[in-house]
């Protein structure tokens, strides 16, 4: 008796991941219905103005496919500007919906389930703006096609020596891999909506898209190999990716660029600015739909943990940067370092050490961590500190080695009507998949309830 | 049964209580001697395999072969332009500079191994498949909410429709039917 007693004591009492004490029939309810109710004024309103603002950015590219990129502020010696800066940085945030769908399901993180789907939704989205960057500015957007290694009637092929080129990879590599991530986790809830589904339309739609999933135990079996290994093969690509991006820099013989912590100080970057993201956007999901018993304190929390260790990566690779650069001796880095503290874009700099090294430090305090106020309002900050470590970055371009070249780089309108147009973007794709597809994956969290375990009603063992 | 019919049997239907209850019919069923039965469930249920006697998936095997194979064909395709198509010199790099395309051999690999995964756990599972006989059912689509049950299908040599649904009524079995055509 006291040996049982003693194991028990062993066993640590973890909080419930959901609260409310759901049924699997109150979970399909709940979340189903989100997606099948009448279009509510909120979510029009919402769209109107994000899809506007999506039309902001067509037209910028209009223009600039008709004038040309001499509409944006570039020129040398800052030959590369915003266009990579929102590049990186929207790169940077589809992190962390890989890093809880990939990383998190391989560590068995169970609380990863109420925030996978629109952790993932929001990675594809922010990849697809990411995308648009890269792709608009290679001046000749009509022969793009050229960074593909396709046969041509020039016999040419693109060069697979460079850090360009394997960003082409690198990237469409990781959306192709995170859609089919994505869409293999909506298969079986697919099906649910499809059970549930009253009208013709909604029947032959979902009915085509849940592909006939009959949930039989000889297609979990597959299917559940299938999903741990898409988790396995993104799991490099979190670590993978946004190294190649940093690789555009680290490759190239720019002072500050040139340095090898770039590859983990860009990881851990993005994924610090992706769980803001998902910060920003799960409070807001969360409070207009609801989702308080699936989207508990605890999860927020736990995020909030995270952001605050890859937060102090963060500030340590700035700081790591700076002594690196004073032990090398190196009079050009040196000069590059301080004046990015002290030089034209010091409010640049000082901007992103506020949000990035000290906002975050508030999350050392319980209270603060699970206060959701005070976390919408920080993960903003991170938001906005992490596009600016991007702009701090690039800016090393405008004094280089050569005092006669040096200029102060502004963007044009035109650069900022781009990129306020990709958030318009972002939030039209992230309001169509609030609207029509399932938010949180039901058939995980019904396999992260209680009862879901068969040897549940024996009790603890 | 006295109810004539001109349609045939897909299957026989019977729902079970909880994980719980459709592991144990699992396994009854199992060792029945039937072989075409499947258990529909919302979820994955942990030691479901083993209750089926089910062997292990194959889906990990090809995808380690396509990964494999992706990774094979983007060092060719890098060898073969850069080396012998159309060689270039490029900051006085060899032709083949292969620690330059380690990175798009990592990225198709890893393609490989996602699409390899995918794509063959649609075709084991037979899917796309937009016609099963089970779906004639009027309970069935409870399996995706809430619902928990085992199906015997019409072609395995053990069915027989009386027997069988006289088989998963002794087993516990709820709201047995014999699913048919409309």
């Amino acid at each position: 008796m006291s040996v049982v007693d003693k194991t028990e004591q062993l066993q640590p009492t973890e909080p419930p991941l959901i609260t409310g004490n759901q049924t699997f029939g109150t979970v399909t309810e709940h979340i189903s219905k989100l997606a099948e109710r009448k279009t509510t004024l909120t979510w029009l309103a919402a769209f109107s103005l994000a899809g506007s603002v999506a039309l902001v950015l067509l037209g910028s590219i209009g223009y600039l496919v008709y004038e040309g990129v001499g509409i944006w502020g570039l020129n040398v010696p800052v030959a590369w500007g915003w266009a990579i800066v929102n590049f990186v940085f929207w790169v940077g945030i589809g992190h962390a919906g890989t890093l809880i769908s990939a990383i998190l399901f391989l560590f068995r993180q169970k609380w990863r389930t109420s925030i996978n789907r629109f952790a993932e939704a929001m990675t594809l989205f922010a990849v697809i703006c990411a995308l648009v960057f890269p792709g608009i500015h290679v001046g000749r957007i009509w022969v793009v096609y050229w960074i593909f290694p396709l046969p041509n009637q020039m016999d040419m092929w693109p060069n697979f020596r460079s850090p360009l080129l394997w960003d082409v990879f690198a990237v469409s590599i990781y959306f192709t891999c995170s859609l089919v991530f994505w869409y293999t986790g909506l298969i079986p809830d697919l099906a649910t909506l499809r059970d549930r589904a009253k009208t013709k339309i909604r029947k032959f739609v979902l009915g085509i898209f849940s592909l006939g999933w009959r949930g039989g135990n000889r297609q979990w079996k597959h299917y559940e190999l299938a999903y741990l290994i898409l988790a396995g093969v993104s799991t490099p690509l979190v670590l993978s990716v946004h190294s190649v991006v940093s690789t555009d820099f680290a490759v190239s013989i720019v002072p500050g660029w040139h340095t090898t912590i770039f590859p983990p100080y860009f990881v851990a970057g993005a994924i610090f600015s992706g769980f803001a993201m998902v910060m920003t956007l799960g409070i807001i999901t969360r409070k207009i739909f609801h989702l308080e018993h699936f989207i508990t304190n605890q999860h927020l929390e736990k995020m909030n943990k995270i952001m605050l260790l890859t937060g102090m990566m963060v500030g340590y690779s700035y700081g790591c940067e700076f002594f690196i650069a004073w032990y090398s001796g190196n009079a050009y880095e040196q000069f590059t370092f301080i004046n990015r503290a002290f030089g034209p874009y010091a409010w640049a700099y000082w901007i992103m050490i506020s949000c990035n090294v000290l906002i975050p430090q508030m999350f050392w305090f319980k209270r603060l961590r699970t206060s959701i106020p005070v976390m919408f309002v920080a993960s903003i900050f991170i938001n906005v500190g992490m596009w600016f470590e991007r702009f701090v970055i690039v800016m090393s371009l405008a004094r280089d080695y050569l005092p006669s070249s040096w200029d102060y780089y502004s963007p044009s309108l035109w650069d900022i009507l781009t990129f306020v147009g990709s958030f318009g973007l972002f939030f039209t794709l992230f309001l169509l998949f609030l609207r029509f597809l399932p938010v949180v994956a039901m058939f995980e969290v019904k396999g992260v309830l209680p009862q879901a375990d068969p040897h549940h009603e024996e009790g603890p063992h | 049964m006295n109810t004539a019919t001109t349609h045939k049997a897909y299957a026989v239907l019977a729902e079970f209580e909880g994980t719980a209850g459709l592991l144990k019919a699992a396994e009854k069923v199992r060792d029945a001697g039937y072989k075409k039965f499947d258990c529909h469930s919302p979820f994955p249920i942990h030691g479901m395999d083993a209750a089926m006697g089910l062997k292990r998936s194959a889906v990990g095997y090809i995808a380690g072969i396509c990964a494999f194979l992706g990774g094979a064909f983007a060092l060719w395709l890098q060898w073969w332009t850069s080396a012998v198509d159309y060689p270039l010199v490029i900051s006085g790099k060899p032709f083949f500079s292969y620690q330059a395309f380690v990175i798009v051999t990592f990225g198709l690999t890893v393609l490989g191994g996602a699409m390899g995964a995918f794509f063959s756990m649609l075709i084991i599972n037979r899917l796309p498949r937009l016609f099963h006989g089970i779906f004639y059912s009027p309970n069935f689509g409870k399996f995706s909410d809430d619902g928990f049950f085992v199906s015997v299908e019409s072609d395995d040599p053990k069915f027989d429709e009386k027997d069988t649904v006289a088989f998963l009524e002794s087993i516990g079995g709820k709201n047995v039917e014999v699913v048919r055509g409309e």
